[in-house]
């Protein structure tokens, strides 16, 4: 069962697989990043894969080693209920790969986590975005060169949140606020 | 003359979508999450979720800590129940490790996971009650879900964030008269929730509320990888719990309930026949469950005996090692999932062969199916929105991690 599924992806897409194994019960193929896309479609509309589920996309960085990145698409398939983990890597001063989100819902959403956490480009993407960090933010965080304790310049107001602010401020200018230790 | 008056009245009234900003910290939503919402009139035409107000950074915190110290951060993943949450992590570093635990720990967590998932799962109905305007139901569940944490904190010794599992096994073995408890609470629950079940699922304002708002079709619903109740209301009898049993799951009885239609009222009333499932479980376990250690027997993992630490050289350098190096964990990668409290809860975990992990990654099922929520909300009433956040059941710890 295990071994069927590599087998597969092996005999189909030969020159894009550049590696295999079934360590921990987890299948996993890596493959050049130009093979992705035709492989992910493949595993997702082949009868005798039907991965229809994309369970999770997520990136390691390898900090030391090249190529420096990898990112790991994880596939299931709700019918025959096998699954596989696909990853590419990708070199650090080009860290682009084909996006899948026109395969699949999620995928869109879950390639914008990786984008925001590690830099990488999904290609194609229709709407790239910081998804948990906010747009100023500057660096990516769980890259291992971003040290855990550095801190982020402070970001100016956007010029609508600054009109709120400052109308607030006017309004209550003349009136103290009341319990405040400052008015003594 | 009439005419006049008619005539502008037939045209078309001129009509602007209009832009609104719901949340992050909306009264009536449970949750810090961010909708930007494109209203005409009253309905959704466009939903832009904005989600990361509680983001705190886990992965990093994880990657700076040993291994065992990464548990009370995984306590803060999704606090509802943070019991299976615990045991997902365990379970990950285990299969790293090779490691089998005794088969009395499976059962224990299998029992003590159940229990956490009581307590999300009636959160979850009982808050969905209030915010349609039922503050009895609410009362109710809340009151079983204390119930539940009274059980939880003699066990575990604290309530919320327990840090119970460990790498090897759990922290302690349940306390003797557990199930003596559990019988006792267990009426109370069961009282409770029919209860609920008689305020709610045939109320005709809950049903009007809950029918056929926030529907998603089984295809999208996995194209976008809803898991959990969500998916099965849906119709797709998924749960990692049957198709790929861990811990002592596969030596129990129970059954998955599914929906149908995929909306409100299924979610509400999949949550509500889980938690039947739930007791079931945890009676089944309680009847059967074996003695013996709840730990591992191997020292590069389990704390020696505190009585050994204090008389021993070698228990204290073992333990010594333990908390100041950490465990030893084979270089290597994982991906493995277990069947949280929302649906798939998984843990991508990188190894290089230190005491601190290299990656910790937790594919939790609130951040994806935030990603597509607004199939959920377009194309209905924005009153729908308060129901069918919650019957989605979106926590912002495991959301943003």
């Amino acid at each position: 069962m295990a071994k069927k599924l590599i087998d597969l992806v092996t005999k189909k897409f030969g020159d894009a697989v550049l590696d295999s194994h079934s360590r921990l019960g987890n299948d996993t193929v890596v493959v050049d990043r130009g093979g992705l896309r035709e492989l992910a479609e493949y595993l997702r509309d082949d009868e005798a894969t039907q991965m229809n589920m994309l369970r999770d996309i997520t990136a390691v960085d390898y900090m030391n080693r090249s190529p420096r990145f990898e990112v790991v698409y994880v596939f299931y398939s709700l019918q025959l209920k096998h699954q596989l983990l696909v990853r590419v890597p990708l070199d650090a001063n080009d860290a682009q790969v084909a996006s899948l989100a026109t395969l699949w819902g999620c995928a869109g959403w879950l390639e914008r986590e990786v984008y925001d956490m590690y830099g990488v480009i999904f290609t194609d993407h229709p709407d790239l975005r910081r998804v948990l960090l906010y747009d100023e933010f500057e660096g990516y965080p769980l890259r291992k060169d971003y040290h855990q304790q550095h801190s982020q310049p402070r970001t100016e107001l956007l010029a609508r949140e600054r009109d709120s602010v400052e109308e607030f401020m006017e309004y209550v200018k003349d009136e103290p606020a009341t319990g405040s230790r400052s008015q003594e | 003359m009439a005419t006049d008056i008619i005539e502008p009245i037939n045209q078309d009234i001129h009509s602007e979508p209009m832009v609104l900003q719901m949340g992050p910290s909306h009264p009536a939503t449970h949750g810090t999450v961010r909708f930007t919402l494109t209203l005409d009139g009253e309905t959704v035409i466009k939903c832009d979720t904005d989600v990361g107000y509680l983001h705190r950074g886990f992965e990093k915190e994880s990657e700076n800590s040993t291994w065992t110290q990464v548990f009370p951060y995984t306590d803060r993943l999704n606090y509802l129940s943070p019991l299976l949450c615990n045991f997902g992590y365990s379970l990950a570093v285990e299969k790293l490790l090779g490691l089998e635990v005794p088969p009395r720990c499976n059962y224990i967590r299998t029992i003590m996971g159940e229990v956490s998932r009581l307590s999300d799962h009636l959160t979850c109905v009982g808050a969905g009650a209030l915010e349609l305007g039922a503050m009895t139901a609410f009362l109710y569940a809340i009151e079983a879900r204390e119930a539940v944490w009274d059980l939880i904190e003699e066990v575990t010794g604290a309530r919320l964030t327990v840090s119970y599992g460990r790498i090897g096994g759990v922290k302690d073995d349940l306390t003797d008269d557990f199930a003596e408890n559990w019988k006792i609470h267990r009426e109370r629950i069961l009282e409770l929730h029919e209860k609920i079940d008689k305020l709610c699922t045939r109320n005709r304002i809950f049903m009007d509320r809950m029918e056929g708002t926030g529907v998603i079709t089984p295809e999208a619903a996995i194209s976008y990888g809803y898991t959990g109740p969500c998916l099965r209301s849906a119709g797709v009898a998924y749960d990692v719990r049957k198709d790929h049993p861990y811990f002592a799951y596969g030596e129990v009885d129970f059954d998955v309930p599914v929906g149908s239609h995929g909306d409100n009222y299924d979610r509400y009333l999949v949550r509500m026949e889980e938690i039947l499932q739930s007791i079931r479980i945890i009676d089944q376990c309680l009847a059967n469950i074996p003695d013996g250690p709840v730990n591992c027997d191997d020292p590069r993992v389990v704390l020696p005996e505190k009585q050994k630490v204090y008389n021993t050289i070698e228990s204290m350098i073992a333990h010594f090692k333990i908390i100041f190096e950490g465990i030893q964990v084979p270089p290597g990668e994982i991906y493995s999932y277990t069947e949280g409290a929302n649906g798939e809860f998984g843990y991508y975990i990188v190894s290089n062969g230190t005491g601190k992990p290299w990656k910790i990654h937790a594919r939790t099922p609130s951040f994806v199916m935030m990603g597509g929520i607004h199939k959920l909300f377009e194309g209905g009433l924005l009153a729908d929105i308060i129901p069918t956040f919650d019957t989605i059941n979106m926590i912002g710890g495991a959301c943003d991690r």
